[in-house]
């Protein structure tokens, strides 16, 4: 029984970091339609940067990821103006093409500067286990969860209470009616991409701890985030959290108990998850359904 | 004979006789490169009918190359089966594995097949790994100096010409490539290129003219695997060696830019495109010692190649032909 | 009066349609100007020349000054469109509406504003939190005016107001128009195919014809020539 708990806690942690870069995703897809391929490179870039601040450069912990949020915004901003902006307009899938040029790109440019040696990168939590209720915790888990939800807290009251958060949200749900009450929708688009990276350099920094630093870090992770986002519904903020969660304790319950899946086939397992989705309820559990009888 | 065909036919003996003529001036280094622009080509083809013809994208043929990949090195180190006979198996082989997955992937287009498929290539090493009775595990199957390698390690002789190892990879390749080529272009004339091409204009339209979604959308991705099975056979042929390692998922990614810078719907895009794969890295190494520089560059190119032109290097000559290419529908929306 | 809106040989086309053909016509200060005409006549393409919603050839002058081309520019520079189909952002709900509609605005009269509205359309307090677009037609015509007022614009243009609703229904918003424009001189520009009622309730109107302007005149003298109406008005 104690390990279920370790395995539900540990799953609530993994599902966290798991929602986080769905919701970055979602963001993007529901203002656009697009899948940005490339979130997952953007955000083991940024975690780079925490580690090169921390490591060649002194910083402490909290400072260095503050820092590099600041960036990973200015960064996300700047690649939808740079790089996105001047296709948005035409074909979805040639935007999508674009953000696998991206992704190529960056993963490139993190080997350019940094190598593909394994960094290990040092946690912001202490390491030790806590004692709740006779089941040892990890106060790693703990904080990775705790950032998760405050971070998804901090978003929806964003979105909830602010003008320029109820200005993204009429963007992302009528562009045309949006421009006509005054609203600069380009703009919009831009921080979307901004707050998306900023959410995916969340996730990248509190995976680094437990994973390893290096380029490929964020592969596997991106392919959970894509099963969580549809999971949840790829339009639904709400969906991608619970989705995320729902597929960390998920995957972790199975490999654990599961003789064949077990680590190995965690992958595959979320490749199935998003395959039976898209087969069975295409709109997640949270999305409208689209019809579409052909 | 139309002016058209005749063209067509025209470039491809033109092409064709470039290609046999070819090693006797290139160094024996040079035809192993231009060796894997034929294997690269052939992947290209079959990814060709699905995407530019049938509109429909895929991430994730380096799973189907590691298909025909992995049958061919099986089957030449387990079961004694000479090179060659490998091809036409792993082709099949893979193509089933195509014709499989497109039945679930019926529900999905667009976007959404892009992420399907993307998945798929990210898990295909974990699952090569998971069964290494077969396969070999991480540490995968060696194939170097086995006699059912051709010429691996003694020249082979050929209509009285003796080949060494490079030169009999290229014209293997090749064979198989422009063989590839002429089937596809059976294929895509008749009945099915017409099909495929109104799955691509329009599902809804297709469908209300009688077009079975269905048949088509499997059938396209079973040829368009059964090229990427051949062409993972010839590289197993051509590397003497398969480990999950090599057809990670940057390959599925370079098999699409190499459809979309080259351009869908010629054989001179796809050729340029599959020069394109080859040799970029090496044109990369020349900005950069770095092992890093090949992706920034791809992904760069990409990236311009999708402003400036989005048909690709064939979108260009088609531009300055006839020919034009459609952008594709937007996914599902009602 | 001087004129709020002056149009001056304005052009506009979708891809090789031309829908305007050369279109002028003012809307004096504190008046309403109804614009008339058959379907395809160009009425909306006029309209959404003003909010720059479709490329357009020629001269717009709001205020005396030529108007920038952007939606947003436009709304910014007091002009709210509401378009055909209403274009309430159906789903957000009710009091977000109504804060987009203030979007441009940096005073902070915003609530009360919101309280004025709800003395014309009572229901919007108690539905505040309901989603547009579970509201009935006719109350998201009226959710589509108030949020269109809640920018305290100096124009306000109106597409088609009266498609799909009842005839009460549409008598009531054209009632809250007059009102408005009567006791707040708010100018209004709007976009009618019922020639009846929006000549009840305008002063001039204009009425097009394949893209350009046939006949335009003080409404009293469109109604009274039996010509006119027959020919252009259908009644």
């Amino acid at each position: 029984m104690t390990e279920f708990f370790q395995q539900v806690v540990s799953g609530l942690a993994s599902g966290g970091v798991y929602g986080s870069l769905a919701l970055a995703l979602v963001l993007i897809h529901r203002a656009t339609g697009v899948i940005n391929f490339a979130q997952g490179e953007m955000a083991a870039f940024s975690t780079y940067i925490v580690w090169t601040l921390t490591t060649n450069h002194g910083w402490s912990y909290w400072p260095a990821f503050a820092a590099t949020l600041v960036v990973s915004f200015a960064g996300g901003v700047g690649i939808h103006q740079v790089v996105i902006r001047p296709v948005e307009r035409g074909s979805q899938i040639r935007v999508v093409i674009v953000t696998i040029g991206l992704l190529l790109l960056i993963n490139g440019s993190m080997t350019w500067i940094w190598s593909g040696e394994v960094r290990s990168v040092k946690s912001p939590f202490p390491t030790r286990t806590v004692d709740i209720g006779g089941v040892a915790i990890s106060l790693q888990d703990i904080g990775t969860i705790a950032v998760s939800l405050g971070t998804v807290i901090l978003l929806w009251l964003f979105f909830r209470f602010t003008k320029v958060g109820l200005a993204m949200r009429a963007s992302a749900v009528n562009p045309a009616e949006a421009r006509l009450v005054g609203v600069r929708v380009a703009w919009m688009l831009g921080l979307g991409w901004g707050l998306a990276a900023v959410l995916g350099a969340i996730a990248g920094m509190l995976t680094a701890p437990s994973v390893f630093l290096d380029p490929t870090m964020m592969q596997a992770i991106l392919i959970y985030a894509f099963a969580a986002a549809v999971l949840g519904g790829i339009d639904s903020p709400i969906g991608a959290v619970v989705g995320g969660l729902l597929l960390g304790v998920g995957l972790n319950l199975i490999g654990a108990y599961v003789d064949f899946v077990g680590a190995d086939l965690r992958l595959p397992a979320a490749l199935l998850v998003i395959l039976v989705v898209l087969l069975l309820k295409p709109a997640g559990i949270f999305g409208k359904q689209h019809v579409r009888k052909v | 004979m139309r002016s058209s065909t005749a063209r067509a036919l025209g470039t491809f003996l033109l092409l064709s006789a470039a290609v046999y003529l070819l090693p006797a001036f290139v160094s024996d280094f040079r035809a192993q490169q231009f060796a894997y622009v034929g294997i690269y080509l052939t992947a290209l083809i079959g990814l060709n009918v699905l995407t530019g013809y049938t509109g429909q994208i895929s991430l994730g043929h380096g799973a189907f190359m590691a298909v025909g990949g992995y049958t061919a090195a099986i089957l030449m180190a387990d079961h004694g089966v000479k090179d060659i006979w490998t091809i036409p198996i792993a082709a099949a082989l893979a193509g089933v594995a195509g014709f499989l997955f497109g039945i679930p992937a019926l529900r999905l287009s667009g976007i959404y097949l892009a992420l399907a498929t993307f998945a798929i290539a990210v898990a295909t090493p974990a699952v090569i790994k998971k069964f290494e009775g077969f396969t070999g595990g991480g540490s995968g199957i060696n194939l170097f100096g086995i006699p059912e390698l051709t010429a691996s390690l003694t020249p082979v002789e050929i209509f009285g010409w003796e080949l060494n190892f490079n030169n009999w990879l290229y014209y293997l390749s090749w064979t198989v490539a422009l063989v590839g080529y002429v089937l596809a272009w059976l294929l895509l004339r008749g009945r099915t290129g017409r099909a495929f091409r109104a799955v691509r204009d329009s599902e809804t339209a297709a469908v209300s003219s009688g077009v079975s979604l269905a048949r088509y959308k499997t059938l396209a991705f079973g040829v368009s695997a059964a090229y990427a099975g051949a062409a993972g056979a010839l590289f197993a042929i051509a590397t003497t060696f398969v480990n999950p390692d090599t057809f990670p998922v940057a390959l599925s990614i370079i098999l699409l830019v190499g459809v979309a810078v080259g351009g869908l719907g010629s054989l001179v895009g796809l050729v340029a495109g599959a020069i394109f794969i080859q040799f970029l890295p090496l044109w990369a190494q020349n900005v950069s010692k770095s092992a890093g520089a090949p992706a920034v560059v791809y992904g760069a190119i990409l990236i311009l190649v999708m402003f400036v032109l989005p048909g690709g290097f064939a979108g260009l000559l088609a531009r300055l032909g006839s020919l034009t290419t459609r952008g594709y529908h937007r996914p599902n929306d009602s | 009066m001087s004129a709020l809106l002056e149009l001056r040989d304005v052009e506009a086309r979708y891809g090789p349609v031309q829908a305007l053909r050369g279109i002028s016509l003012e809307v004096p200060e504190g008046q309403i100007v109804a614009v008339l005409g058959a379907n395809g006549a160009g009425k909306t393409t006029t309209l959404r020349a003003v909010s720059g919603t479709v490329r357009r050839t020629g001269e717009i002058l709001f205020a005396g000054r030529p108007l920038r081309g952007s939606p947003e520019g436009v709304a910014k520079a007091g002009i709210a469109h509401v378009p055909e189909g209403r274009g309430t952002f159906t789903e957000l709900s009710v009091l977000e509406n109504l804060r987009l509609g203030a979007y441009t605005r940096r005073d902070r009269d915003v609530r009360g504003d919101i309280e004025r509205m709800a003395e014309h359309f009572p229901w919007i307090q108690e539905r505040g939190d309901q989603q547009a677009g579970t509201l009935s037609g006719g109350e998201q015509q009226m959710l589509a005016l108030a949020r269109a007022l809640m920018g305290r614009p100096r124009l306000l243009m109106l597409d088609e107001p009266s498609l799909g609703l009842a005839p009460m229904i549409v008598r009531e918003i054209f009632r809250i128009v007059r009102e408005l424009n009567e006791k707040e001189g708010l100018t209004v520009l709007v976009v009618e195919q019922d020639a009846r009622i929006a000549l009840d309730t305008a002063g001039t109107a204009y009425v097009l014809e394949v893209g350009k302007v046939a006949v335009s005149g003080s409404s009293a003298s469109l109604r009274e020539d039996d010509a006119v109406r027959r020919s252009y008005l259908g009644y």
